[in-house]
């Protein structure tokens, strides 16, 4: 096949992500001037829309809040590595934001005198660390979809542009300064080269290089990856949430909003295995707590039946707030699994759930590229594919969807402010050159690997030594077949080599993502050598502040990683000893 | 088990047909169709093509007509559907590939509702009040995840394109009965022309065929209610008009 015909755009600003992050991010962006967005699926199929437990606000709504203890639990929730000057915005925000999205239209749910009703959540509690506080604000277990839905509803009203089902491809930066990306139209196969003066990615997380993940098929870290082939770091990717109740086997997440409204954990044995682990917090003690607990129980024999899940129960609850206020889960709950949750169990066990690393940016969500925090001009990102970082080793239930419209917003509006300052950038003369290639080797390639396979060993390697216990072993052995991996991935080939939607060449081109992400978390973890937040070293079990008080950042040189830190911006909250 | 599935293929660049073609698949009961068609796709026949993200109910994105009936792939169950179990795309909006559809139609109609709330009050500070009674009322459609399935079950639909279908008057309907908004008059054309709501012949198609359960006929019916109120206000205040004006 020769090369693909390509189209040309010029737009002041283009958005790569039609999630909550991008769309917020183009609501702010097109008030000010002429942006394109640019989304591999149509807005609406977005991930953000299966977020189910609610956005964390202190709007104090049902019981006194402040926006300083949402500061203070997300520092601690993220184990100290927070950068706390951007916490400090984010809470702050997220009042205002939530404020924002009701204006929008979002149906929350309500108090019974008319305000936005507001719920429990892991991690979240008053005057420091005392109680759990009602702080989540949510709409049933549906709260991701009301909010991608209300998003795309006012990007409708302004009328932004959207390229749909368009699939990024290339980012191109060069002398410090990006002008623009190449994207591939899946249902004609063209390519489109965009031309702008500032970029923004909010491409989402990339919890598909994990088999049992909450996150979606096409969560697969495009955008981070894409920066990183093009040189530029990649921010604590040693810490990766999982969430510990996925429904057993499917990863399907059963959100905290469950144990939030009451629902309860227990072992084999039939205990409430949590109060052993976090006294005070019990079932609503932070993920990565919860989730090592439900692993140690299932090794030391305890799981349902010896086997490798424990069960949510959620039969002590009041039937009509299952049905009211998790409407969804029971339906997930009851098709998938057959099982009736307000009779029986759930049996679940610990899902890939957020990647709390990926690509640094400052508070203006400007992408930054060293330890001193350089800004490379017209370029940003926002949402799960950022690190600000504002979710340090481990991300709060609720705090994704705060990060995401709080980021996303500062994002949309800084690009817009700058972009009067800058000029044209020029474009690269061999602008598609490097994307022509990678379509064309894998479309003509007649190496006897397939996509499937690869994605596969992938995904239960990364499953079965960088989850939730890792140690020093374990990582070698995922890093050799890693690398392994990626040297089968130069073989693959396709059977379909057509131009029109072929999601097969999608796939590949997702899987080396994958792959090249799988590479640097893996890498990252292992020159880690202390336990904190979701990174837990078995060899390493403790936390070592006077060493690795410090974000990791991480860039390939010549084909190899190379390995980097920066500071943590510690301002109110002096680390200390994570107890729940 | 072995399943028997058939799946309706047509590939632009190669077909000048759709044909139907069968595999015989190894599978759980639990497993889901989209399990089946991943199965085909990764391990039989890379070109098979299919939208779909999440898996499990909530994007949208993999509504196709299996078994006869428009359903989600992610929660269409093996053991739930008679073997072969046929699969196709939905009816009524041109193929691209396989069974991937071309919606460009649904979505203009989409937004031919105006589908964002309207409202040119002041805001307050903090929230508007909404009870939680009012919020019940819209509460139904706001669980919409514009997959396409009611629409493409309507035989109103399938005989006249034009008809701004079930999908489309759920999102109006999310807005109309919003205490917050106010842009009933802004949507009342296009619910009220020749192509909107008065298509509708109340088969219950599209209620069966929401994968998220909600009463579509009903949220239809109740927006054909308001409109005729507002049609019937409008005639007492012109017949008004005439007899102040003889
Ligand atoms: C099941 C589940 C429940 C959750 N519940 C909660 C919750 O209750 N509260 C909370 O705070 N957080 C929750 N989270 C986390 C939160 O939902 C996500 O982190 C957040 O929605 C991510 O938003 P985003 O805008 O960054 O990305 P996404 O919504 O994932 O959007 C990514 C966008 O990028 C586009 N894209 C990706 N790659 C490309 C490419 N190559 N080319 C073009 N476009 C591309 C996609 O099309 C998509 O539009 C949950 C997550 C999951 C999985
Ligand atoms: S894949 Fe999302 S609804 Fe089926």
């Amino acid at each position: 096949m020769g090369p693909r015909s390509v189209i040309r755009h010029r737009y002041d600003a283009v958005i790569v992500g039609a999630g909550g992050a991008g769309l917020i991010a183009a609501l702010e962006a097109s008030k000010r001037c002429r942006v394109a967005v640019v989304s591999k699926l149509h807005p609406s199929r977005s991930h953000t829309g299966t977020a189910q437990g609610g956005i964390g606000a202190a709007l104090g709504n049902l019981e006194t809040d402040n926006w300083q203890w949402h500061m203070f639990d997300t520092i601690k929730g993220s184990d100290y590595l927070a950068d706390q000057d951007a916490v400090e915005l984010m809470c702050q925000e997220a009042i205002e934001v939530v404020y924002d999205l009701e204006h929008m239209g979002l149906p929350f749910n309500r108090t019974p005198e008319g305000k936005i009703d507001q719920r429990r959540f892991g991690g979240h509690t008053k005057e420091f660390g005392k109680a759990p506080v009602r702080r989540s604000c949510y709409a049933a277990d549906r709260t991701g979809h009301m909010i991608l839905q209300t998003l795309y509803q006012q990007c409708i009203k302004q009328e932004v542009t959207f390229f749909d089902e368009f699939y990024l491809l290339d980012v191109l930066i060069q002398d410090g300064r990006c002008s623009g990306v190449v994207a591939w139209c899946i249902a004609t196969g063209e390519l489109h080269l965009f031309h702008a003066k500032a970029v923004l990615l909010a491409t989402g997380g990339f919890g598909r290089m994990f088999s049992v993940t909450s996150n979606a098929h096409t969560l697969t870290g495009d955008g981070c990856a894409v920066l990183f082939q093009r040189g530029l770091p990649l921010e604590d990717m040693e810490f990766f949430q999982f969430h510990p109740t996925g429904i057993y086997k499917l990863g399907i997440l059963i959100t905290e909003g469950a144990r939030g409204e009451g629902g309860i954990l227990l072992n084999g044995k039939g205990e409430r295995f949590m109060q052993r682990y976090a006294p005070t917090l019990m079932d609503l003690a932070p993920r990565d707590m919860i989730s090592r607990a439900i692993y140690r129980e299932i090794r030391e024999g305890k799981g349902i039946e010896g086997k490798d899940y424990v069960y949510l129960d959620l039969t002590q609850l009041d039937p009509e707030i299952v049905e009211k206020k998790l409407p969804d889960i029971t339906d997930f709950v009851r098709t998938y699994l057959g099982v009736d949750p307000i009779k029986n169990p759930i049996p679940v066990q610990p899902t890939a759930h957020y990647a709390m690393g990926g690509i640094p940016t400052n508070v203006h969500a400007q992408v930054v590229i060293d330890e001193r925090q350089t800004p490379l001009s017209g370029l940003y990102a926002a949402g799960e594919c950022a690190c600000v970082s504002v979710h340090g080793a481990n991300r709060l239930g609720t705090n994704s969807l705060v990060d995401i419209v709080v980021f996303g917003r500062r994002g949309g509006r800084s690009m817009a402010e700058r972009l009067h300052a800058l000029d044209w950038p020029t474009l690269p003369e061999d602008a598609v050159a490097r994307t022509q290639e990678t379509i064309s080797h894998l479309c003509e390639s007649r190496g006897e690997e397939s996509v499937a396979r690869i994605r596969t060993d992938l995904q239960q390697m990364m499953m079965l030594h960088v989850s939730v216990y890792r140690t020093e072993r374990g990582l070698k052995e995922a890093l050799a077949a890693i690398l392994d991996l990626r040297d089968r991935y130069r073989r693959v080939s396709l059977q379909d080599r057509g131009l029109r939607f072929n999601t097969e060449l999608q796939e590949a081109l997702e899987l080396g993502c994958l792959l090249d992400l799988a590479w640097v978390t893996t890498i990252a973890a292992l020159s880690r050598t202390e336990s904190r937040g979701a990174h837990f070293r078995e060899d390493y079990p403790a936390r070592d502040d006077v060493r690795w008080l410090k974000h990791s950042l991480a860039n390939l040189r010549e084909g190899e990683i190379v390995l980097s830190e920066k500071p943590v911006t510690i301002s109110r909250f002096q680390p200390q000893e994570r107890k729940y | 088990m072995q399943v028997r599935v058939k799946i309706r293929r047509f590939n632009p660049e190669q077909d000048a047909q759709a044909h139907w073609r069968e595999y015989t698949l190894t599978a759980e009961p639990s497993d889901r169709v989209l399990d089946l068609l991943h199965q085909v796709k990764w391990y039989r026949d890379g070109t098979l093509t299919f939208r779909r993200s999440c898996a499990h109910g909530i994007c949208g994105s993999d509504a196709m007509t299996i078994n006869g009936r428009n359903r989600l792939a992610c929660k269409a169950l093996v053991k739930d559907l008679k073997q072969p179990i046929t699969i196709e795309p939905m009816r009524g909006f041109p193929v691209v590939k396989d069974m991937v559809v071309d919606m460009t139609g649904f979505w203009e109609k989409y937004r031919s509702v105006k589908p964002y709330l309207i409202s040119a009050e002041p805001l307050p500070a903090k929230e508007r009040l909404q009870s939680p009674c009012e919020r019940e009322r819209y509460d139904d459609t706001t669980k919409c995840i514009l997959c396409g399935a009611c629409t493409t079950s309507c035989p109103s639909f399938w005989a006249n394109a034009q008809y701004l279908g079930p999908a489309a008057i759920v999102q109006a309907h999310r807005f109309l009965f919003d205490s917050r908004d106010r842009g009933a008059k802004e949507r009342l054309d296009v619910l009220n022309a020749s192509s909107g709501v008065w298509r509708c012949r109340t088969i219950f198609n599209c209620t069966d065929a929401c994968p998220k359960g909600i009463r579509v006929t009903q949220a239809i019916g109740q927006v054909k209610q308001w409109l005729a109120k507002v049609r019937l206000s409008r005639r007492k205040s012109v017949s008004k008009t005439v007899l102040s004006d003889s």
